[in-house]
């Protein structure tokens, strides 16, 4: 099956834009013909990353937002990039329950849900710079962590 | 959209359908109508927060029926009330919670600290 897509947005980093950012990727991958599950799945996984983008990456400062997306075959990729402060340590950022920010009520579940809930989870970031959350997800492939099918089992 | 509305405070926000929140007994009802996000968390916090000290609110239920969306900052919004109310003994219920919503809570362990209850008068039942 030939099936390549690619879009590319750019937004403020102003809150209201988490919803308008994940609705964005879901009417994208929409094409793929994704479960609930799936769609869900990727929509919390953007959420996170534009959540990231907006509080640690700029703060109380508004930036630019560029998210891309590509669909290849089964596969959809996401991007979530931003200029802002960077992360100092991946590692300890990417721990579960850590946040930099405790002040904001934040679980620190924000990276532990892009890597429960995608296949493939790439940061890179320069402290001062900014940050680029690369995530990918296969669609139809049902070895989604928290329910029971059998990999391999289609439901489209 | 529910039945059963007792003891409604109504809302100063106008024509925008967004969260309720009702009183009842010594339980504070918050029935989301939006998904459960960073930007809709702030407003949610400040507003849950400030009916918590005026109403001596004990239990909080948290009516998702509304709502089919929510990421880690609902998790924020859930352990920082939860912080509130333990101290004086009180819980926190989720009602209407669907799959996808469900498998946020079972994936952040949550359901050790809250319950789940089929609908906000059966978690009302169980509280009162």
């Amino acid at each position: 099956m030939d099936n390549t897509n690619k879009m590319i947005l750019e937004f403020e980093s102003k809150s209201q834009n988490e919803s308008f950012a994940r609705t964005v990727v879901a009417a994208f991958a929409a094409t793929m013909d994704p479960t609930i599950e799936e769609l869900a799945d990727i929509k919390t996984a953007v959420s996170e990353a534009v959540t990231n983008s907006i509080i640690h990456g700029y703060g109380d400062c508004i930036g630019m937002i560029i998210m891309r997306s590509f669909i290849s075959g089964n596969e959809i990729t996401v991007e979530v990039e931003d200029s802002g402060a960077g992360i100092e340590d991946i590692n300890k950022a990417m721990e579960p329950l850590y946040t930099s920010r405790p002040e904001l009520e934040r679980s620190g579940m924000g990276f532990s849900f892009m890597e429960a809930f995608m296949d493939d989870l790439e940061v890179e970031s320069v402290f001062g710079q900014g940050t680029l959350v690369r995530m990918k997800k296969r669609i139809g492939k049902q070895a989604v962590k928290g329910y029971t099918q059998q990999p391999g089992q289609s439901v489209i | 959209m529910q039945e059963g509305r007792r003891h409604n405070k109504p809302d100063k926000r106008s024509g925008k359908e967004g969260t309720s929140y009702e009183i009842s007994g010594r339980c504070l009802i918050i029935r989301l109508n939006e998904e459960l996000d960073h930007h809709n968390a702030i407003l949610i916090k400040d507003k849950a927060d400030r009916l918590i000290e005026r109403n001596h609110v004990k239990h909080i239920i948290f009516d998702f029926s509304g709502s089919g969306f929510m990421d880690s900052a609902g998790i924020g919004v859930i352990m920082g009330r939860y912080k509130k109310v333990i101290f004086i003994g009180g819980k926190i219920a989720v009602a209407s919670v669907n799959s996808v919503v469900d498998r946020i809570f079972r994936l952040s362990g949550l359901y050790k600290i809250i319950d789940k209850y089929d609908s906000v008068e059966t978690a009302l039942n169980h509280l009162k």
